[in-house]
């Protein structure tokens, strides 16, 4: 018999959640985005960049790079619990994914807050 | 009363090489290779997005680097990987509301998105080279 205490059950719940939500988010960004690029013609730096100056190809852009974060996070947090066995490299690799995301989030808002 | 010793010597088939596959497999696992090689390219998408905002030269510089060859087989690369992401991604968000979960509606849904992916790719690849 396997004795078990447990102390709640709502584990990977918050990042399960978390994924589906922003991969909706994602999703209808992506429709947003890829409808304001095709319809900006003819493809000059001025057309590009007041393109995403609009408030809807911004705020899709936002939500975009926020999510894609988010949703990284727990995709690559599943690969490495499934592949990497050994606790010590696992752990350094979820803290250098964690690390890389974070560093990539403060770039993604330099970028945004640039146009 | 079972034998625990004989029990244990029952043999075990760990060699999964003789299953076949089912579709739906495939497209689980293609979903998290090509969620794996996105998150890998990351940084250069954002590499080329900062370049193409920042400035009138960067614009130029990023519209002539996308316009090599072998940087265009691997953004068609990456656009496959996320177009399959995107549409088996939406089969996942279906089956989680228990959508599709039937043995049929899962084969035929499966391979929709790989045919479908497939197609967007080859389509939207022709559109951009």
């Amino acid at each position: 018999m396997v004795e078990r205490t447990i102390v709640g059950a709502h584990y990977g719940l918050s990042g399960w959640l978390a994924q589906r939500i922003t991969a909706v988010v994602m999703a209808l960004a992506t429709l947003v985005i890829v409808g304001g690029i095709w319809s900006a013609s003819p493809l000059t730096y001025a057309i590009w960049k007041s393109l995403f100056a609009k408030w809807w190809m911004w705020l899709s852009i936002s939500l975009f790079l926020l999510s894609v974060m988010l949703h990284a996070w727990v995709g690559v947090r599943d690969i490495l619990m499934d592949y990497i066995k050994p606790t010590a490299i696992r752990l350094t690799l979820e803290v250098v994914f964690l690390l890389a995301l974070a560093y990539y989030t403060i770039w993604a808002m330099q970028i945004l807050w640039r146009i | 009363m079972p034998d625990l010793a004989a029990k244990k010597k029952r043999p075990l088939w760990y060699n999964l090489n003789p299953l076949k596959l089912p579709v739906p497999g495939l497209v689980s696992i293609l979903h998290r290779a090509s969620g794996a090689l996105l998150l890998l390219g990351l940084v250069w998408f954002l590499f080329l997005l900062d370049m193409s905002l920042a400035s009138e030269a960067g614009f130029a510089r990023f519209r002539g680097y996308v316009g090599h060859p072998l940087v265009k087989v691997f953004l068609l690369g990456f656009l496959w990987a996320y177009l399959h992401h995107f549409c088996a991604g939406i089969r996942y968000l279906f089956l989680d509301i228990d959508k599709g979960v039937s043995l049929g509606a899962a084969r035929a849904s499966s391979y929709a998105v790989l045919a479908v992916s497939l197609t967007l790719t080859a389509l939207l690849g022709m559109g951009l080279w």
